[in-house]
């Protein structure tokens, strides 16, 4: 008996269903089974425990563009890993040591990490102390 | 099939547009998306001679084509964002203050 | 020693040598810039990138010893060691190590991002290595990606100025805009040749290929290096960028890189397209007297001081392309010898215009370098000195350059070429003379404020010093160099030695 090839997506199809329902499942349940009661305490603005103070609609910086140029940046890294990570399994029959490969990919990740550990000491990732000259 | 002259003419229709909008455009943002294009165009040029020649050869090209991209891209952004913080403004022709 | 390292490492390895040792300098400052408090003063991160400077020239030294081995490239075909690589390693090396040692006194105390600048030089320093070396076009892509990068973003450190963000500006776009047209090239030439590889494509084209796709591809990529080497059409951002960018980083700018597309520019036209030679002759003929010729008229009329030595660069650039119409690989070796020059002189004297504007440019015009003879003997001395040998006049690297140059143009039958460019020397020397005239006249009662506030440091006194000997050593015992030259020359194109030799009785 032939399958359709559409048929191999079945298990996709159950993955989806069930995430959808378990998500479905849990607001309903909690619907029923959960008390509600309500006080002053509860209905002010959840700050972490907190007294919240100040107005919820205060504006910072979330310096978009520096975040956006480091996403670009660290976004393309995976451009090379992906290759290296399809290629990985069969390079002892390209003439090559796997030993090679990985140690390859140890030094690529390692100027990457030079660079994430450049950023984060220069404070660039900190959006609290918002500095003019970043 | 599509024959492989097609996806030259199309790309080299890109190119001649992002160098088009070098010339012509007047924002600095806009004149580094020409630059962009003209990127992408060569890219599809590369895939199509990949398509002909070497698959490898001219898809690995691509990809760093695509990284050098990225990262002019990152470069160039914060040097738009000096020039706007000196300037105020992103006008190329108001970019003058060395003249010849 | 050198046999050591070839026992030591493997091969491959020891071919980037000294990239590697650069790549490693630039990231260990990167680590300690970021770890250090933010007060702390950065100058000694200055010494560190020195001396990784001095361990890749050593570097690139050690390498002779790779060329006793049979195999000439390494990494699969794409990274080859030559006399060829060798030179321009050993010159672009040089050139860091001054420019990062009038850096080092130059730069404003505090702040300013010093560690990054450092850490910029020496990955610039990576790609301009890696490109005089790279026979595959891939890695020349990302090799002269790195410089560029780098460069792009130094050319605007002064942030602050307004004139800083604009030359930056200027040459990211118009830099980018001319690899664009490199990279399609690539494409075309890719396309035309099924190969990346420059030997390779070298018999492709030979034996037919589509000859349409490679004049195209010639032609794209001609824009791209002639555009990085600022030749006559392609010149436009130079006076523009170096007038914006701080000073150290013009005299590297205006030489490492260029020095480095000169390597590539003769790698393209003798190892890529030898068999075109009849149709990009007259193109670079054309190219020659127009960068000559506009660059010295325009030269002619600046009041700035290193706007004038920008239209001076691209005359000069025209002076060395004159090279290229000389008859076999004589043209390599005068053009080779002609960037090593070129390079110390030009070097030299945007380290004495640094010490001499300072690095804010707070006196920028010819009229402005009035009387510095007399106020500072030294450095007035020094840059005459540079400027006469800019001129070309005898016992100066400039001199051997332009002789060179001019004589193996007329070896290679352009009589004309040569005759426009002894016209276009004369030119020169009006507006360098006007320069000298200026810094050698008595300064007046109310002349602006005394130039040179801080005492010469000991890291730019050594950067002069270096300068000027290479000039001295080029200008009165040019024949080792010229050696090196003719070697690497014979060694991208062993055909034609005899008229090599012919030079080599200097």
């Amino acid at each position: 008996m032939t399958v359709p090839y559409s048929w191999q997506y079945l298990p996709l199809l159950m993955h989806i269903c069930f995430a959808i329902g378990l998500g479905i499942f849990m607001l309903v349940a909690s619907w029923f089974i959960g008390r509600r009661r309500f006080s002053k305490v509860k209905q002010q603005t959840y700050e972490c425990g907190m007294m919240p103070q100040g107005d919820a609609r205060g504006r910072f910086s979330v310096r978009f563009y520096m975040v956006a140029m480091l996403f670009i940046l660290f976004d393309v890294e995976g451009v090379f890993m992906i290759p290296w990570a399809v290629i990985y399994k069969k390079l002892p029959s390209l003439g090559c040591s796997r030993l090679f490969g990985f140690w390859e990919i140890v030094v690529y990740l390692g100027f990457v990490a030079v660079g994430l550990f450049y950023i984060i000491r220069k404070g660039i990732l900190k959006w609290s102390d918002d500095r003019a000259d970043l | 099939m599509i024959p492989l002259s097609w996806y030259l003419i199309l790309s080299a229709v890109l190119f001649t547009l992002g160098v088009t909008g070098f010339l012509v455009k007047r924002n600095l943002i806009t004149v580094f998306m020409s630059i962009e294009l003209m990127l992408n165009a060569v890219n599809l040029s590369f895939v199509t001679f990949a398509h002909l020649w070497d698959p490898v050869k001219g898809q690995v090209f691509v990809f760093f084509v695509m990284m050098v991209a990225a990262a002019e891209a990152a470069v160039g952004l914060a040097i738009i964002i000096s020039v706007f913080r000196a300037r105020a403004t992103l006008a190329v022709d108001q970019i003058d203050l060395m003249k010849l | 020693m050198t046999l050591d390292l070839l026992h030591l490492m493997p091969t491959d390895l020891f071919r980037i040598l000294p990239e590697v040792v650069l790549t490693i300098t630039g990231v260990l400052i990167m680590l300690v810039d970021a770890s250090l408090p933010p007060h702390v003063d950065r100058r000694n991160l200055g010494w560190l990138a020195a001396l990784g400077t001095v361990f890749a020239l050593l570097a690139s030294q050690a390498q002779l010893a790779l060329l006793q081995l049979a195999e000439r490239t390494g990494f699969y075909g794409t990274v080859e060691t030559s006399t060829f690589s060798i030179f321009f390693h050993v010159l672009i090396c040089g050139i860091v190590l001054v420019t990062l040692l009038i850096a080092l006194d130059t730069l404003p105390e505090n702040g300013h991002h010093k560690g990054e600048f450092f850490a910029l030089i020496t990955f610039g320093a990576v790609g301009m290595c890696l490109l005089t070396s790279a026979v595959e076009l891939l890695v020349v892509f990302i090799a002269l990606e790195i410089s560029s990068i780098a460069t792009y973003v130094l050319a605007g450190y002064r942030k602050e100025n307004g004139r800083g963000p604009e030359a930056a500006i200027k040459y990211f776009l118009l830099g980018s805009f001319a690899t664009g047209f490199f990279l399609y090239g690539i494409a075309m030439v890719f396309g035309a040749t099924g190969s990346t590889v420059i030997s390779e494509i070298a018999t492709r084209v030979h034996t037919g290929g589509h000859p349409g796709l490679i004049l195209l591809a010639l032609g794209l990529m001609l824009v791209g290096i002639l555009f990085k080497v600022s030749a006559a059409p392609f010149h436009i951002w130079t006076p523009d960028v170096y007038e914006g960018a701080p000073s150290p980083v013009v005299a590297l700018m205006s030489t490492a890189p260029k020095a480095a597309a000169f390597a590539l520019l003769i790698r393209i036209l003798y190892g890529a397209f030898p068999a075109l030679q009849p149709i990009w002759t007259p193109l670079l003929w054309l190219v020659a007297v127009l960068s000559m010729t506009v660059g010295n008229l325009a030269a002619l009329r600046q009041h700035n001081v290193k706007r004038m030595l920008a239209y001076s660069s691209i005359a000069h650039a025209g002076y060395l392309i004159a090279a290229f119409a000389g008859a076999g690989n004589t043209g390599i070796t005068a053009a080779c010898f002609y960037t090593a020059a070129y390079a110390s002189m030009n070097v030299g004297a945007f380290a004495v215009v640094t010490l001499i504007s300072g690095y804010e440019d707070e006196l920028p015009l010819i009229k402005d370098f009035r009387g510095v003879l007399y106020r500072t003997p030294v450095l007035g001395g020094a840059l005459i000195f540079f400027l006469i040998s800019l001129i070309g006049i005898p016992f100066t690297g400039g001199f051997f350059g332009k002789f060179f140059s001019f004589t193996t143009a007329m070896g290679g039958g352009a009589v004309w070429l040569v005759l426009i460019g002894l016209l276009n020397s004369g030119l020169a020397a009006a507006y360098y003379l006007r320069l000298i005239v200026s810094i050698a006249q008595k300064p007046e009662g109310e002349s602006p404020v005394p130039p040179v506030a801080q005492p010469i440091g000991v890291a730019v006194s050594a950067a002069l010093m270096l300068a000027i000997a290479a000039t001295l050593v080029l200008g009165i015992a040019p024949g080792e160099v010229l050696k090196n030259a003719a070697e690497g020359a014979y060694e991208l194109m062993p055909h034609s030695m005899q008229m090599v030799n012919s030079l080599v009785f200097f």
